[in-house]
């Protein structure tokens, strides 16, 4: 047989078959695989849709919060996130790009940024309920009351690292002949970092906070005991102040049909509002790197 | 995304040679103060230190506050499952096994599929189509986890409930393995369903970095693989998968982390019972969850201090888990 036969006479016509199957199967599993992560994606989509459009008309956004069986919306919700965000983004904003210069610049290659990286990278995995009672034992116990301030500071918390993170990373990027060419001008380094590398970081920067942001933005846990929530529209930092995931949860598990409406009508608003933070986020990332 | 260090550059770059710090003018042609960029550099120094203390507080308020049920209970804090505020008597063993076990089902139901997903987007999948289902994979990720928590008990759990629950009860014999296994009220409000949502939630986070790494493995050892006649399984699973073997590991550790301290998906979902879990589709309940639920609403001081004495074995469980994971990593990981 081997005389007639023009193929290698090693071939091994069972085992080329074997392989053949194997890979069919394993190309198979991993295109259902994909299916399965997409239709995860799209069934929780579409329930978030069909649910959530029906929660949602205009007294959504202009009344506040209804008793069962009235009339109502999301609006001391919506204020109260965005006060409490708010609060956090600032904090975060100034601390974290400060810490994130640190490291890029300052503290390279000394061992106490090897540690803080470490640190803060532990920090953004750091489940987020344990960050509320921090803050609670922080500024709730102590003063006696739960406040829109300490849910900021626990919002803060949780961007900080990220932020951190975000602008050690972009900054890096920078090349390093711009810190040189600032430097043959005569400016010192805190000069160069501030009107030059800052400057050129701008985009990066901007995605750093995008992403801290949706961070979060739909944070429930460290919310439920720092900024409690409350039941009316309120501008007070010293008081408990509304939150959406707080205001979705307690409407979700609640036994009022619209309650529960709202609650999906505030749930889609919030994922629109942090996905599209997502993207933009991440959309200006590719058009900063990949220049 | 590996980032080149730059050189670090000398401090004494703005000095003179003489030893007189250099004056640098601004457009106005004021001097200015040779100490701003000192200043500046305290302040980064500050924010740093700052970012330190936030982990030390945390670890500081954690001990301190659960240190009164700690010292009380002593090591029955860990062994016993009476979980009764009314008689003030606490003990974990039931929410730290269900924070466990519910972690690392979902790993084990997420793993295989967020590596499927991974081989299929790096090397099997048009790379045109690729980036679009990359940015699909990013946006499960990207849903917060109230979301999650809302369509796992309206829609998995009656779904669950109706067509896994009570078929299941219908026809497995009573007493048998698989009885065991299953028994429990049919509501869907379980832990597997906890462990299936969990699942969904880190799947994205899994996916998106073992992506960033198989994307990493140097193209000529997967020509040379496919050169010798190497198929894709082959080239995957016996040339990249070992290439990026400990970062893999790193990116699992990370997702079992962040299953660890979930929380309010959780809590929708897993019937809230301190009760030992004695089934997987028993109720049972999360170190996250106990504390979302009760915070609020303790009254006692030993009941606060159970709670936090909890999240100081939640903080604990998943220090050393995400510790690990960073560790393997590297500085590759993601952002988020």
């Amino acid at each position: 047989m081997s005389g007639k036969n023009l193929e290698n006479a090693n071939f091994d016509r069972f085992l080329h078959l074997r392989r053949k199957a194997y890979n069919t199967v394993f190309l198979v599993l991993t295109a259902l695989a994909t299916a399965i992560a997409l239709a995860a994606l799209a069934l929780i989509l579409e329930t978030l849709v069909v649910k959530g459009v029906g929660g949602i008309d205009m007294a959504v956004f202009t009344m506040s919060q209804p008793a069962p069986d009235m009339a109502g919306g999301l609006l001391n919700a919506i204020v109260g996130s965005l006060v409490m965000c708010a609060i956090g983004m600032i904090i975060a904003l100034f601390v974290g790009i400060l810490a994130g210069t640190w490291l890029a610049e300052y503290g390279d290659g000394t061992k106490l940024a090897t540690v803080v990286r470490f640190l803060n990278d532990i920090l953004i995995s750091a489940p987020s309920i344990l960050i509320g009672l921090f803050v609670y034992e922080l500024l709730v116990r102590p003063f006696h009351g739960f406040s829109a301030v300490a849910g900021g500071v626990a919002l803060a918390l949780l961007a900080m690292p990220v932020a951190t993170r975000a602008t050690e990373d972009i900054m890096r990027l920078q090349p390093y002949a711009l810190r040189e060419a600032g430097m043959a001008l005569g400016a010192n380094r805190g000069h160069v970092i501030r009107s030059i590398i800052w400057r050129a970081s701008k985009s990066g920067l901007m995605t750093g906070a995008l992403l801290s942001f949706a961070r979060i933005s739909g944070e429930t846990a460290p919310l439920l005991f720092t900024s409690l929530g409350n039941p009316f529209l309120s501008f007070k930092l010293t008081q408990p102040m509304a939150s959406m995931p707080t205001t979705i949860f307690q409407f979700a598990m609640s036994a009022y049909d619209d309650w529960q409406r709202l609650a999906w009508g505030g749930a889609l608003i919030i994922a629109v509002a942090v996905l599209t933070t997502n993207i933009i986020g991440r959309a200006l990332t590719r058009g900063s790197t990949h220049k | 995304m590996t980032v080149a260090q730059p050189p670090s550059v000398p401090d004494t770059v703005g000095a003179a040679p003489n030893g007189n710090t250099l004056r640098v003018h601004n457009a106005q042609g004021e001097a200015k103060k040779p100490g701003g960029d000192a200043l500046f550099r305290t302040l980064c120094l500050a924010a740093v230190l700052a970012m330190m203390a936030t982990l030390l507080g945390l670890v500081g308020s954690l001990v301190s506050g659960g240190w009164m049920a700690l010292s009380h209970f002593g090591i029955s804090f860990f062994t016993t499952s009476t979980w009764d505020p009314v008689a003030d008597q606490y003990g974990a063993a039931a929410p730290i096994v269900g924070t466990l076990l519910t972690a690392f089902l979902a790993l084990l139901l997420a793993l295989p599929v967020a590596v499927g997903v991974a081989v299929f987007l790096v090397e099997i999948c048009p790379q045109a189509i690729a980036r679009w289902l990359a940015i699909a994979v990013e946006l499960l990720a990207g849903i917060p986890s109230i979301v999650y928590g809302m369509w796992g008990l309206f829609v998995l759990a009656p779904w669950f409930s109706a067509h896994v629950q009570l078929p299941l009860m219908m026809s497995v014999t009573p007493g048998s393995w698989l009885d065991t296994l299953t028994s429990g009220v049919p509501n869907g409000a379980n832990i597997f369903t906890a462990s299936l949502i969990l699942a969904v939630m880190i799947l994205p986070y899994i996916a998106a970095i073992l992506r960033e790494l198989l994307m990493s493995v140097p193209s000529h050892m997967r020509e040379a693989a496919y050169g010798l006649g190497c198929t894709q399984r082959e080239v995957v699973m016996r040339i990249m998968l070992p290439y990026v073997r400990k970062s893999a590991i790193g990116a699992v550790m990370l997702g079992l982390g962040r299953a660890l301290g979930e929380t309010m998906a959780v809590t929708f979902i897993i019937g809230n019972s301190h009760n030992f879990p004695h089934s997987l589709f028993d109720s049972g309940s999360t170190i996250s969850s106990t504390i979302a639920n009760e915070f609020t609403e303790a009254t006692g001081d030993m009941h606060i201090s159970a709670l936090i004495a909890l999240g100081l074995v939640l903080f604990m469980i998943t220090f050393v888990t995400i510790a690990a994971a960073r560790l393997l990593l590297g500085r590759g990981g993601e952002t988020k």
